[in-house]
């Protein structure tokens, strides 16, 4: 001990500091391990409530655009206005006017959107009522008539797909890519034929280029992708027939803010994923103060844990403290070699918590839960690891301040009649 | 002569369990150089007056000067400093830091005061060792040595700044007889040959006579001053 002192000519507060350390390496260990377990489980269980939440969304975003732009209903106004005179009463029975829910030259409006900063993709979609049939059997249904490569982008289709692939869409005019309970249903394979009629008796025949698999069989068990002239087809309509338009932006949460700018681009109506999905924000809401709950306590909980743990190191050094402080150590210097202790402790335990949460993490993303999940929806994340580097350097700090501070402030000798 | 420490008035008083006036108007001088006992019976209160002396107690009544200046109301950080450059204290137990060998326990009041180089200071705590015969144990383990060895070691730290005063807390309390004759020789030497004010609170009646003044204390007062 003292050769290696002898060599590195510290400050004698540091050099006391260390000495301590080192000359207890069993108990520096111990502690730092209660630090390292605090942390590795701050940040592992954050991770897990990130993760769990980005996946929960990521679910809800498959299948709903961030902002969905399309013709509002309109309801017929009565043709004669309030009568001033009340001697006239006028019955009026508004209704919802059977307008045509084309939007006009979509072209330009996707243009204009995709100029606007934060929107990532744009695309055209025309939903279409749909029965599929092959032989005798028949099933109903609904397609989406899409551009692929763009609704892809949106929603990561490929990654539902099981048998076949998306692109081959793309170089069959006529295909479609079905949901998995529906070729199952008519005992249909990929490279199959299928007739799909649309409500105005219009009949496709469409070859099966693709299967997918949701987490919802419902959906499943009625939903299709097919190209969106196809669709324009079945609904009888030229190729600039389009009812939405779907936009996503860089933040879902921040959606809203552009749908006034689109609304007067456009002139349509526009309606973010809020809006359209009141109860998947609900849920959201209800799953943040969830995982915020869970989180707090886990801070809170270990950062007691490495507090108290801390803490009970330096006060069962208040007899060095006294001496040192009877020799003629001033109270900065006491508070400077204990804050020392802890944060070597500290520093020690925190980088062990963080190697440890990152194994566990690590274990824990191997684990296959199956479904559209997959494996286990929990990352490294970044900020996660800062945040707990953070907490357990400021809670050792403070766990060795509190201490040493209040043993600087006090007499020596009322130090040695309270051991 | 010069009086390196005087007391006016020191008055102290506990408050647990129950109220005790445990000082009552002690006044006293001590001229530099002097070698002085302070004896009285358990509770007469020469150990609490002592630690006010040393400056570890600053909740008293009264006025210390120690070397003409007033110390009395110095905040914990100014009275810090003149421990460690102008008082050398030794308890009744060794209270040396364990994970240190017995040099650097001595070196480490040196070390903060800084007047010398690291070199310089390790030669003058070898120099302290061998006036205390333990120039041997050095660089042993201070938790190693035997009671006695490390009370020595205890008398070498407290020497290590050359402290205008040497307060000690029943120095000999502990250790056998020829332990206490080592302490007392050392004792005699330095106050004669250095200068140094002694001032040792001891129950040891054959330690007091042979100093060069004894102070006797009964019931919280001075009841003789030895002159």
């Amino acid at each position: 001990m003292s050769k290696t002192a002898h060599k590195i000519h510290l400050n004698v507060d540091l050099e006391i500091a260390f000495t301590h350390v080192l000359a207890k390496k069993k108990q520096t260990i111990i502690v730092a391990f209660a630090v390292a377990i605090g942390i590795a489980a701050f940040i592992f269980l954050n991770s897990l409530v990130v993760g769990f939440n980005r996946d929960s969304d990521a679910a809800l975003f498959k299948s709903t655009p961030h902002i969905r732009i399309y013709v509002d209903d309109k309801i017929s106004q009565s043709l004669l206005q309030d009568p001033s005179s009340k001697t006239t009463s006028v019955i009026v029975n508004p209704k919802i006017i059977n307008e045509n829910k084309k939007l006009l030259n979509p072209a330009q409006i996707i243009e204009q959107i995709k100029s606007i900063e934060s929107v990532t993709t744009a695309t055209t979609w025309l939903n279409v009522n749909v029965f599929y049939n092959n032989g005798s059997s028949q099933l109903n249904g609904s397609s989406s008539g899409v551009d692929i490569t763009e609704a892809n982008a949106m929603f990561d289709i490929q990654s539902t797909i099981v048998e076949g692939n998306i692109q081959n869409l793309v170089s069959t005019p006529n295909g479609i890519i079905l949901g998995v309970g529906i070729a199952e249903n008519l005992n249909i394979k990929t490279d199959d034929n299928i007739s799909v009629v649309s409500p105005l008796g219009i009949v496709k025949i469409m070859k099966v280029v693709g299967l997918f698999k949701t987490s919802n069989s419902v959906v499943d068990k009625t939903k299709s992708y097919m190209n969106l002239s196809i669709a324009q087809q079945l609904m009888a309509q030229g190729p600039d027939y389009i009812t939405d338009i779907y936009v996503n932006t860089k933040d879902s949460d921040k959606a809203v803010q552009y749908v006034s700018t689109i609304k007067s681009i456009t002139g349509y109506n526009a309606e973010d994923w809020k809006e359209a999905n009141k109860s998947a924000e609900a849920n959201k809401k209800t799953r943040g103060v969830m995982m915020g709950s869970i989180s707090i306590i886990i801070l809170i909980v270990a950062a007691f844990t490495i507090y108290n743990i801390v803490n009970m190191t330096v006060k069962q050094k208040m007899q060095d403290i006294a001496i040192l402080k009877a020799q003629g150590f001033a109270g900065k210097s006491v508070v400077k070699i204990f804050i020392t202790e802890a944060m070597i402790i500290g520093s020690l335990g925190t980088f062990m918590g963080m190697v440890l949460g990152a194994i566990l993490i690590k274990a824990l993303s191997k684990v296959y839960i199956g479904g559209d999940k997959g494996y286990f929806p929990i990352h490294f994340e970044p900020q996660i690891m800062l945040m707990g580097l953070m907490v357990g350097l400021f809670v050792t700090l403070i766990a060795g301040y509190i201490p040493a501070r209040g043993a600087a402030k006090v007499d020596p000798v009322s130090i040695f009649r309270n051991l | 002569m010069n009086s390196i420490l005087k007391a006016e008035n020191i008055t102290k008083f506990f408050y647990t369990p129950v109220e005790f006036k445990a000082l009552n108007d002690v006044a006293f001088e001590v001229q530099q150089g002097e070698f002085v006992s302070i004896i009285g019976k358990s509770g007469s209160g020469k150990s609490t007056l002592l630690y006010i002396l040393s400056t570890m107690d600053t909740e008293y009544g009264g006025k210390i000067y120690i070397d003409g200046n007033l110390i009395t109301g110095l905040n914990q950080d100014k009275l810090a400093r003149l421990r460690n450059s102008s008082i050398g204290f030794v308890f009744q137990f060794h209270y040396l830091l364990p994970e240190f060998s017995c040099l650097k326990n001595i070196m480490i009041p040196a070390l903060k005061l800084g007047k010398y180089s690291r070199e310089e200071i390790e030669y003058q705590a070898y120099e302290k060792l061998k006036l205390l015969e333990l120039e041997e144990q050095a660089l042993k383990p201070a938790s190693k040595l035997s009671g006695g060895q490390q009370q020595r070691i205890a008398i070498a730290r407290a020497l290590i700044n050359d402290p205008k005063i040497i307060m000690c807390d029943e120095p000999t309390g502990n250790l056998d007889s020829k332990n206490t004759e080592i302490v007392f020789n050392i004792f005699k030497r330095i106050s004669a040959e250095l200068n140094q004010t002694i001032i040792t609170v001891t129950h040891d009646n054959d330690f007091a006579i042979a100093s060069d003044r004894v102070i006797e204390m009964q019931d919280g007062k001075i009841i003789n001053h030895g002159h």
